[in-house]
């Protein structure tokens, strides 16, 4: 789960972030409600908040592991998985929720494999889901990066997946 | 100090300035339902069963946390308020599960008591349950999600008293559970198993993990040879679990019930208590010879080694503090290898048979049993601990009527004890004990203070010192003469990290440093009967220093069966058996247990990995 047990050339670049995120933090020491601010800047560095990043922030605000861990599995926009490539949100706002979201939203687990708040292993996708972003007008509609895609159906959704798996895997296309 | 006149129920009451309705009803012989609120610890409005109605307010208050104010008029029974509370507390019976007759709380639990007080007959709220996560990765504790009803005591108790911040509100609303941060399992964290969090848990969502199951087995095997030790402080709160009032001091009845129980030896972890007095005495005595007069590098003040938690806390928060821990290992540990040695030689019992069992006070001592290192006998020294709670259960079980029985003694030689053993159970014990057996090796008289007590370190403030001029010292000690002996008593593993830090940082000058990892010593440990305030810890306290001014020897190195133990078996303090069996080292873990060499962390990786 946390990208500290993985043995690669990531680990080199993981150094290099949590260097940087020290020299930030200290901006946040002792600093009132600095907690949050100093998640952000660790989210903002990591695209999400691994194991190494919490406890740094730990250490370096002196708060205890279990407090920091506590606020970050609090807020929403918080996450400590890695982000995938691709963002799928799937609407789950009134219009949406009763034109059959949540159908929609099965599927995807289905096909990605993922539970909502999951990136897929292969690092391409990570599955959210969203409360209107004012597309109700043709609910069901899903969020994939900046697109928005409209009256989705459960049977639509590989269509859609692939638009984006091709941009991605196009240079390895001669072994698919 | 201001007093605030105010009315409760159109009775007038007074109380001090600052103090919370709850505070003012409770001198006044008025009760207020409370869950959340902890005595000394928390009062954080959550759980609201506290409200009560106050003229000209608006809407119902928490009682736990408003303050009195002059001329305030409170009502705390109405109808308004009886229907608050009821339909408080069937909110949070809608997401309990209905395990009552199966839950080990069951008859001796918070949230269930206010359900028959307030006559809750059905929950009209139907909500989804939380889902069950067991955590049972811990040698000594065992966390349930489902039947939390998210009270936070737990948490403050863990990190405002304990100072260690093993747990935390994990997630939000519906899902939120009381875990580690990640939600790794406890063993793969800095929890020290105290237990802290189960004595003050309201219902059943912690608890010790149970030996009950095993101890029964083996007791009824006939192949099994079972003996018992029973930890200093469970005779002064054993009886707790039968009804007597705190501080009932049952010893002679608790010997009777394990009897009949049928353990084939009832002894006592006092005489292993007067065994580590007379090792960690002499190994205070040697390393201040050596530091003194051979010049060496030795590590002071020495710190005690007897309560398994604070140990661990060491390992993970103080660990460049271990070469100043006492090797001597903890009195349970020192009754395990005497037990299966020395005692199974004497009967004739092959210590392949001996099954030895411990009443202990505390969960970590669960812990501390099945430590690697504590296997000097050839077996797993000490096999199965049971908290005072377990304990008792087992006392129901096997039908025995406690507060009827009569009053037995202890088998012999592991069952003779002096008052210094008694004195362990409470904070500042182990270190009075200690001077009254060092002070009369170095200067051939008695501890020069009333009742043999040393004040300054008994009652319960968190950090206690003391001083004691060396004046008129035997021949062997002579470059002790003169120096003015300075130690420090610290319990709840917050008092103790303010002490250390000082150590560490050189500004403390102390020769020896006494640490109880839970508040008030094994009085008021993790596997006490629950709920253990500041009163019911006076309360024991005072038992156990009965107790030892009851007592024929009050001074360890006086116990004539560690004299014969010696004679027969150990040779002489610090010799090379008593190494061999009675003494230990620790390990260096860090916070993240991150100095664990790398085979012993594979588990938690593994763990981490998933
Ligand atoms: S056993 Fe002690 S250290 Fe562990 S979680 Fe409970 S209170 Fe905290
Ligand atoms: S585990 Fe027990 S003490 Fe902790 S929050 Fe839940 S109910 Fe309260
Ligand atoms: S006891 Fe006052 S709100 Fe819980």
């Amino acid at each position: 789960m946390t990208a500290s047990t993985e043995k690669c050339s990531c680990e080199v670049l993981e150094e290099e972030l949590l260097a940087t995120l020290d020299d930030q933090l200290e901006a946040y020491k002792g600093m009132p409600g600095g907690l949050i601010p100093a998640l952000h800047v660790a989210q903002g560095l990591f695209g999400y908040i691994p194991r190494s990043a919490i406890r740094h922030v730990s250490e370096v605000l002196d708060i205890p592991m279990s407090e920091v861990y506590g606020v970050v599995s609090f807020y929403h926009f918080f996450t400590t998985q890695p982000r995938g490539k691709h963002t799928v949100s799937v609407c789950l706002g009134t219009a949406c929720y009763v034109r059959g979201g949540k159908r929609v939203l099965e599927a995807f687990k289905q096909k990605l494999g993922i539970d909502v708040g999951a990136t897929t292993p292969d690092g391409q996708f990570t599955l959210e889901v969203a409360r209107c972003f004012g597309a109700c007008g043709l609910a069901p509609a899903v969020r994939v990066d900046e697109d928005v895609h409209r009256r989705v159906k459960p049977t639509k959704i590989g269509a859609i997946l692939e638009q984006y798996a091709e941009e991605i895997t196009e240079p390895e296309e001669a072994a698919v | 100090m201001t007093t605030i006149n105010l009315k409760i129920n159109n009775q007038p009451v007074t109380a001090a300035e600052g103090e919370t309705i709850l505070q003012a009803a409770q001198h006044s012989g008025v009760r207020i339902p409370t869950l959340c609120y902890l005595e000394g610890v928390q009062a954080i409005g959550a759980c609201r069963v506290c409200l009560v109605e106050v003229k000209n307010a608006r809407g119902l208050l928490p009682s736990c946390l408003t303050e009195v104010s002059e001329g305030m008029e409170v009502f705390t029974h109405t109808k308004k308020v009886r229907e608050a509370r009821k339909t408080v507390l069937e909110l949070i019976l809608s997401d309990h599960p209905f395990e009552c007759n199966t839950c080990e709380r069951n008859q001796n639990c918070e949230l269930q008591k206010l359900a028959e007080e307030f006559g809750i007959r059905e929950v009209t709220y139907e909500g989804a349950h939380s889902a069950s996560q067991v955590d049972d990765s811990a040698a000594g504790l065992v966390r349930d999600s489902s039947k939390c009803i998210l009270c936070r005591r737990c948490v403050a108790v863990c990190s405002d008293i304990q100072g260690v911040n093993a747990i935390n509100f994990i997630g939000r609303g519906f899902d939120t559970v009381i875990a580690p941060a990640f939600n790794d399992p406890l063993n793969s964290v800095l929890c020290v198993q105290c237990g802290q969090c189960a004595a003050v848990c309201p219902v059943g969502a912690i608890t010790e993990k149970s030996h009950v199951g095993r101890v029964w087995e083996s007791l009824e095997d006939p192949e099994k040879f079972v003996v018992v030790q029973t930890a200093p402080a469970v005779r002064s709160a054993i009886g707790e679990c039968f009804d007597m009032p705190p501080g009932s001091l049952v010893t002679k009845k608790m010997v009777a019930a394990l009897r009949r129980m049928g353990f084939d030896g009832v002894f006592d972890t006092e005489f292993a208590a007067d065994l580590t007095i007379m090792e960690e005495g002499h190994e205070l005595l040697d390393r201040l010879k050596r530091k003194l007069v051979d010049g060496e590098d030795i590590a002071l003040p020495q710190i005690t080694s007897c309560s398994p938690g604070w140990i661990k806390y060491m390992e993970h928060f103080f660990p460049q503090l271990s070469e100043n821990v006492s090797t001597c290992k903890s009195p349970q540990q020192m009754f395990g290898p005497i037990a299966k040695t020395y005692y199974a030689e004497k009967v004739g019992v092959d210590p392949a048979r001996m099954y030895v069992v411990s009443i202990m006070p505390c969960t970590a001592k669960k812990f501390e049993c099945e430590r690697p290192e504590m296997r000097s006998s050839g077996y797993q020294d000490v096999d199965a601990v049971l908290t005072t709670r377990e304990a008792g259960q087992m006392i129901k079980e096997a039908g025995i009527d406690f507060v009827n029985l009569p009053d037995e003694e202890f088998d012999m030689p592991l069952g003779a004890s002096t008052g210094a053993a008694d004195v362990f159970a409470n904070t500042g014990g182990v270190m009075e004990a200690a001077l009254r057996t060092v002070y009369e090796v170095v200067t051939g008289r008695e501890l020069p203070s009333e009742n043999l007590h040393v004040k300054p370190i008994m009652g319960l403030e968190g950090v206690k010192e003391a001083e004691l001029k060396i004046e008129r010292t035997v021949t062997e000690w002579k470059f002790l003469e003169g120096v003015t002996a300075k130690v420090a008593v610290a319990h709840g593993l917050g008092n103790a990290r303010k002490v250390l830090e000082r150590v560490v940082a050189g500004e403390a000058d102390y020769h020896f440093i006494e640490v109880m990892c839970c508040p008030g010593g094994c009085i008021g440990g993790g596997g006490q009967p629950r709920l253990t305030t500041d009163e019911v810890r006076r309360a024991r306290i005072a038992s156990i220093y009965r107790e030892d001014e009851g007592k024929k020897y009050r001074k360890s190195h006086e116990n004539p069966a560690i004299r014969q133990l010696y004679e027969e078996f150990l040779g002489k303090p610090l010799g090379h058996k008593s190494h061999e069996l009675l003494h230990t080292h620790y390990t260096r873990r860090g916070k993240y247990n991150e100095l664990l060499v790398e085979e012993e962390k594979e588990p938690e990786k593994a763990g981490a990995a998933k």
